[in-house]
């Protein structure tokens, strides 16, 4: 059986989208069936022609920035292309937001809704970032 | 001398999990038989890629340091 990994990631700080994008791409490419809700202050990060740039939470993420970490977008097409995760758009978000779904970026699957994230959730294991 | 088709995948400097995703979009690219050598710095990349390595059933050859760089030989079955 195929192991489900829901991954909610609603933060707008760069260690935890880091986290939620690091655990999508080890999990996908070792045969777990993930997929990543994006909503709340992580949305912004994932809209053509705003800042793609999050800020910092503390002392990993300024050491991480001067360092070679693999970039979190980079992990999310690699959870993508190697191992099949899909990756959506909280649709209330989209709404607060104001964007459209030609508005997202290129690594995303399309906008959802809650109810329907939830739904495929169930059964597997749901991580909030 | 090893008869053996190796591709060297340089993954120094880079860090978790950059070597094994490194590894692993390489080994899309190989003939099943064929050796994938990764060069990591990143120690976590020791215990992660044979984890991987048996979790999705390719074969781990050999596992070295030399001078502060990790050599991890997996061999594609599949």
């Amino acid at each position: 059986m195929t192991d489900r990994i829901s991954i909610m990631c609603v933060s707008g700080m760069h260690e935890r989208i880091q986290m939620a994008a690091m655990t999508a791409a080890t999990g996908s490419v070792s045969g777990m069936d993930i997929s990543i809700f994006l909503s709340m202050n992580a949305l912004p990060y994932f809209v053509k022609g705003r800042d793609a740039t999050p800020p910092h939470e503390g002392e990993m993420g300024e050491l991480m920035a001067s360092k070679n970490v693999p970039p979190f977008k980079q992990l999310i097409e690699q959870a993508k292309e190697l191992g099949g995760a899909k990756v959506y758009a909280c649709s209330m978000a989209m709404d607060v937001l104001e964007v459209s779904e030609d508005d997202l970026d290129e690594v995303l699957d399309g906008p959802l809704g809650l109810t329907r994230f939830l739904s495929d959730a169930s059964g597997g294991q749901i991580l909030v970032f | 001398m090893s008869e053996e088709n190796v591709k060297v995948v340089d993954a120094r400097g880079s860090f978790c999990p950059g070597p094994l995703m490194e590894l692993i979009s390489n080994m899309k690219q190989i003939e099943v038989g064929d050796v994938l050598e990764l060069l990591s710095t990143d120690k976590g990349s020791v215990a992660d890629v044979p984890d991987w390595v048996n979790k999705v059933g390719h074969e781990m050859v050999a596992t070295e340091e030399k001078d502060g760089v990790w050599h991890i030989r997996v061999r594609k079955t599949k």
